[in-house]
């Protein structure tokens, strides 16, 4: 669907809220208004382009705009300079209606060096605006990319309105009087292009040089060059003659309530906290940084007036180990990683579905296998956190759909943990984990509470007077959760079977076969809420079933069809097991099921396998999230019967 | 850095866990479980002293916890009535960890094998002592692989043949004490199954210690490794050739008579055993367990020859550093008392904007 934008003439106080004081615009210069914009900050990966992206984010959540990010860099932290390994990138997606995605393709690239341009001219609509930090465009830099000439020069970009601004130099020139390097004046040079980009966009500048002072509290004559360099790129655009034409997007009428920007893996790990909280059980994250999961680490290390304990342990297995011991002890166990760190967790995340106590095993998926693409993202470890260990291992499997849906399903993830006694894995993925949105803070009163209901007696049924630590609830099938200092109730627990019941060491074959069941059967009757179907029009033939991150672009491709007056269906899956007791009915209510993933057709074999089911698996294994119009085209491919 | 820089009290290894004035028995830490292991095994004495010296820590029974691995030793907890948890091969250490760490009111024991803490968890192992967490880790040393039936394990001899090395094993062994105090353990000791009094008395001094307390048991395998350690473990005037017994503060001496003692080496560097005779009373080195520089407590560890010529017993090491868990108690403690843990607030954060109130 293209919005059409409107385009209005602006006098000199063109309402815009920056249009104040040294923040208002004087020059009179056209404004157009855009329902949406999206912008790509490209450059080195030293260069700074994650928090400029970053700041841009800031501002236009705290205008009101709808937003949604992706960055994009390599795993190298410094590649060779000015090589196209070494480009690292940040769209950003706002909007005045609620938004979906990052967007497809970006409207402004900020090209900071030759290979970032090379890296991300191919994504440019023809018409879009590219600002270059010409500085950078010298034979060298142009040589090590493959320019045989300096594009900005020749007539090869003629298709796009180009700024040519020389942003290391202005940025020294503005920072001539502060007595910095050279060097390291230049290397302010991402705070100037901030600085032109929010005065083309009319955004607030107030809150990124409160940051900026922040940042460099240490270095307030760092903070100040940031500030002037900053304000230079804005001034740059007031007062330059080749900027005709400014842009605004207003506020998006989201709903009612307190709103801030948040990404994936702040809101999970904020959801870790609460779960805490609610529960009232000290939090132990135990783990091992890794790429993209170190985050939620690291935020949480900050939380330890909430009874948050974190440790960096030795490795993933003592990541996993470390939080049984934990659980064991009556805590709230968290282990978090990603990639092969899931693989390496295998082993003991079996042994805490034998013990059946608390566990949640997050999982921040990237690029596989081995070590694959640590800074990308990949949906390809569902089926192994279905079943990726020794036995008949079952466990629930949740995941988020959006970044800030990451905070509640780390709530719920906890609520089935400690409800059945039982590990659950939080699939997140490098998208949601790094992306961010607006997000509608909730209200604490509102949050579910959590009863950890440890056992506080014995409970033979043989009149014994013993404590027998795999007795089931006759309900959940969930045992008691006893812990060490609770009198009366020592036990042993340990990874070999157990007799039902009792829990004794039990080698009996009839005993195993009932045992087995048991745990299949007290995961597989966690009631989860049905599946709900999107379907505006009440008539549509064509189902889409997502899991996971591909929520967005999902539910953008739909939308751009139903604009076209036709009908699709949309369904997105938070439990993935147990599934939804509706799920079977709801695919073979539609003539097609199709089933977009980032994998191979993960979900899409079990779906088939379980439900008998011919669900068409759409699959894509770039590293890189579904986009919109490929999903739209996608969508109406399959309208036409025209599936593969 | 020490419990005392960070402000906080001296600590004994069981201060904060409660216990209670009642007299316990060997029998209540007797679970109602059929010990299996094999006849003449090493491990029926060691349970036999741990269930001995339990009762006598005065502590109350619920709050103890016993975590071991895989292995024939790692039955253990299951023939103990306190908590326990018999976890996976090598992994003890890191459940353990999580246990300490959120429960400073536990005893927390670690029960392990040669297999089980040195080949499959040796990274765990390093970490949870280089850490000095509040922790007594019990390595039943057997020089065998029993559970699996008889391969050569990291603490064999050199050229061992065994059902996986017909031809004799190839890898140079580990010294478990070299290792820890490579890893700069505070708490170091060794002891022999049938030793049951220096058994009683090297644990309790172990349940004493704060943060990670290390302690090596030559155990014997029947079965697998038979008389592995007989030349020492039987007692009489052999062992009295081949035992150096550690005391602190006296001077290391050993032998049918005391002939032999612990020396300086030439080279300054180590140490080793000459006739007393030869170099003199003066020059026998006077244990001192509380030595920082764990070089002294390694230098007593190569002593330890492969093949028992020597063994040296007792307490190597035991100094004071602070333990990983008191530390990372007392930072949750200090954010606390300096930090507001308003969830609202948090959730908030710093910029926020409000849509619409109508």
């Amino acid at each position: 669907m293209t919005i059409p934008d409107t385009t209005v003439q602006a006098s000199t106080n063109d309402g815009s809220p920056s249009s104040t004081g040294t923040n208002g615009h004087h020059r009179a210069v056209e404004v157009q208004k855009r329902h949406r914009v999206v912008i790509r900050f490209a450059g080195d990966s030293g260069d700074g382009m994650q928090l400029t992206g970053d700041r841009f984010t800031s501002e236009a959540a705290a205008f009101g705009n709808d937003l949604a990010t992706l960055p994009n860099f390599p795993a190298e932290i410094r590649a060779p300079a000015g090589t196209l390994p070494g480009v690292s990138s940040f769209q950003l997606h706002f909007a005045d209606y609620d938004i979906l995605t990052p967007g497809d393709r970006p409207d402004v690239l900020v090209a900071m060096n030759p290979a970032a341009l090379k890296a991300n001219i191919a994504d440019l609509p023809l018409g879009a605006i590219l600002i270059a930090n010409s500085d950078e465009f010298n034979k060298r830099n142009l040589t090590k990319v493959g320019y045989e000439a300096n594009p900005l020069e020749d007539d090869s970009l003629s298709a796009y309105t180009v700024h040519s601004v020389q942003m290391a130099t202005l940025a020294r020139g503005a920072l001539a009087e502060t007595g910095l390097s050279k060097k390291d004046a230049e290397r302010a040079k991402n705070m100037f292009a901030l600085g032109l980009l929010c005065w083309m966009y009319h955004r607030p500048t107030e809150s990124t040089e409160r940051f900026l002072r922040e940042k460099f509290a240490r270095r307030p004559d760092l903070a100040e060059a940031n500030v002037l360099a900053f304000r230079a790129g804005w001034n740059f655009g007031e007062t330059t003659e080749s900027f005709a034409v400014t842009y605004e997007v207003d506020p998006a009428p989201l709903d009612t309530g307190t709103y801030r920007q948040i990404t994936g893996n702040t809101a999970l790990a904020y959801g870790i906290v609460a779960a805490g909280q609610q529960s009232g059980l000290p939090v132990f994250l135990g783990s091992y940084p890794i790429t993209p999961a170190s985050d939620i680490l690291h935020e949480l290390s900050k939380h330890k007036a909430f009874g948050v304990t974190t440790f960096q342990a030795e490795d993933e297995i003592s990541g996993i180990g470390s939080a049984i011991g934990a659980a064991f002890g009556g805590a709230l166990g968290v282990t978090t990683t990603s990639g092969p760190g899931i693989s390496l967790k295998s082993e003991a995340t079996g042994l805490a579905v034998a013990l059946e106590l608390p566990l949640l095993v997050i999982d921040v998926q990237r690029g596989g296998p081995s070590t694959g693409l640590p800074t990308r993202t990949e949906q390809s470890d569902l089926l192994q956190a279905m079943f990726g260990r020794n036995g008949e291992s079952p466990l629930p499997v949740i995941a988020p759909r959006s970044p800030g849906d990451c905070f509640d399903a780390a709530i719920e993830a906890t609520r089935l943990a400690v409800t059945y006694r039982t590990p659950v894995i939080l699939l997140s993925d490098g998208s949601l984990a790094n992306g961010s949105e607006p997000w509608k803070v909730p209200d604490v009163a509102d949050l579910p509470t959590i009863d950890p209901g440890f056992a506080t007696e014995a409970n033979a049924t043989d009149g014994s007077g013993e404590f027998w630590p795999y007795q089931r609830d006759d309900d959940t099938l969930a045992r008691p959760w006893a812990v060490p200092g609770t009198a009366g109730l020592e036990h042993r627990i340990g990874g070999l079977e157990k007799a039902d019941g009792k829990g004794s060491i039990s080698y009996d074959p009839d005993n195993h076969d009932r045992m087995v069941r048991l745990r299949q059967a007290k995961i597989d009757n966690i009631p989860v809420p049905d599946l709900v179907v999107d379907d505006p029009d009440g008539d549509a033939e064509l189902l889409v079933l997502g899991w996971g991150s591909t929520y967005g672009p999902i539910g953008a491709g739909a939308r751009r069809v139903r604009a076209m007056g036709l009908s699709v269906a949309q369904a997105h899956l938070r439990h993935l097991n147990p599934l939804p007791a509706n799920l079977g009915d709801v695919l073979r209510g539609y003539k097609t099921v199709l089933l977009p993933e980032m994998n191979l057709g993960q979900l899409a074999l079990l779906l088939r396998g379980r439900y008998l089911v011919d669900v068409k698996s759409y699959t894509k294994v770039s590293g890189l999230p579904f986009q919109a119009e490929e999903l739209q085209n996608l969508f109406l491919d399959a309208l036409k019967g025209e599936l593969l | 850095m020490s419990a005392l820089d960070l402000g906080l009290p001296s600590l004994g290894g069981l201060d904060g866990v409660p216990t209670t004035d009642e007299k316990q028995t060997a029998k209540e830490y007797t679970s109602d479980q059929e010990v299996r292991w094999c006849p003449g095994c090493g491990d029926y004495a060691v349970l036999a002293a741990v269930r001995g010296f339990l009762p006598q820590l005065g502590l109350r029974r619920e709050n103890v916890v016993f975590v071991s691995g895989i292995g024939c030793s790692s039955r253990f907890p299951y023939y103990l009535n306190t908590y326990g948890m018999h976890s996976i091969h090598g992994r003890a250490p890191t459940i353990a960890t999580g246990l300490a760490v959120t429960r400073p009111d536990l005893s927390v024991f670690v029960v392990t094998g040669d297999g089980d803490a040195l080949s499959i968890g040796g990274n765990h192992l390093i970490h949870a002592v280089r850490r000095n967490i509040n922790m007594t880790i019990l390595l039943f040393n057997n020089r065998i692989y029993g559970l699996t039936k008889g391969q050569y394990s990291p603490t064999s001899e050199v050229g061992k043949i065994t059902k996986s090395t017909p031809m004799g094993s190839l890898d140079q062994p580990f010294n478990p004490l070299s290792v820890v105090l490579g890893a700069e353990a505070t708490f170091v000791a060794r002891t022999i199954d049938a030793n049951r009094a220096q058994l009683t008395e090297v644990l309790t001094a172990a349940a004493a210690h704060r943060g990670t307390s290390f302690v090596e048991i030559y155990q014997d395998c029947p079965i697998f490794n038979d008389g592995a350690f007989d030349v020492i473990r039987r007692g009489g005037d052999e062992a009295k050739q081949r035992i150096i017994p550690l005391k602190h503060g006296e001077p290391i001496r050993f032998g049918l008579d005391g002939e032999f003692g612990v020396v300086h080496s030439e080279d300054g560097y180590g140490l080793r055993v000459a006739p007393i005779a030869e170099v003199g009373e003066d020059a026998v080195v006077v244990h001192d367990e509380h030595r920082d520089d764990p070089s002294f407590a390694f230098a007593l560890s190569r002593l330890s020859d492969q093949d028992l010529t020597h063994t040296v017993t007792g307490v190597f090491r035991n100094v004071d550093r602070l333990a990983y868990d008191d530390g990372a108690r007392q930072q949750l403690k200090d954010a606390r008392s300096t930090g507001q843990a308003d969830l609202g607030t948090l959730l908030r954060g710093k910029d926020t904007w409000t849509v619409g109130t109508d």
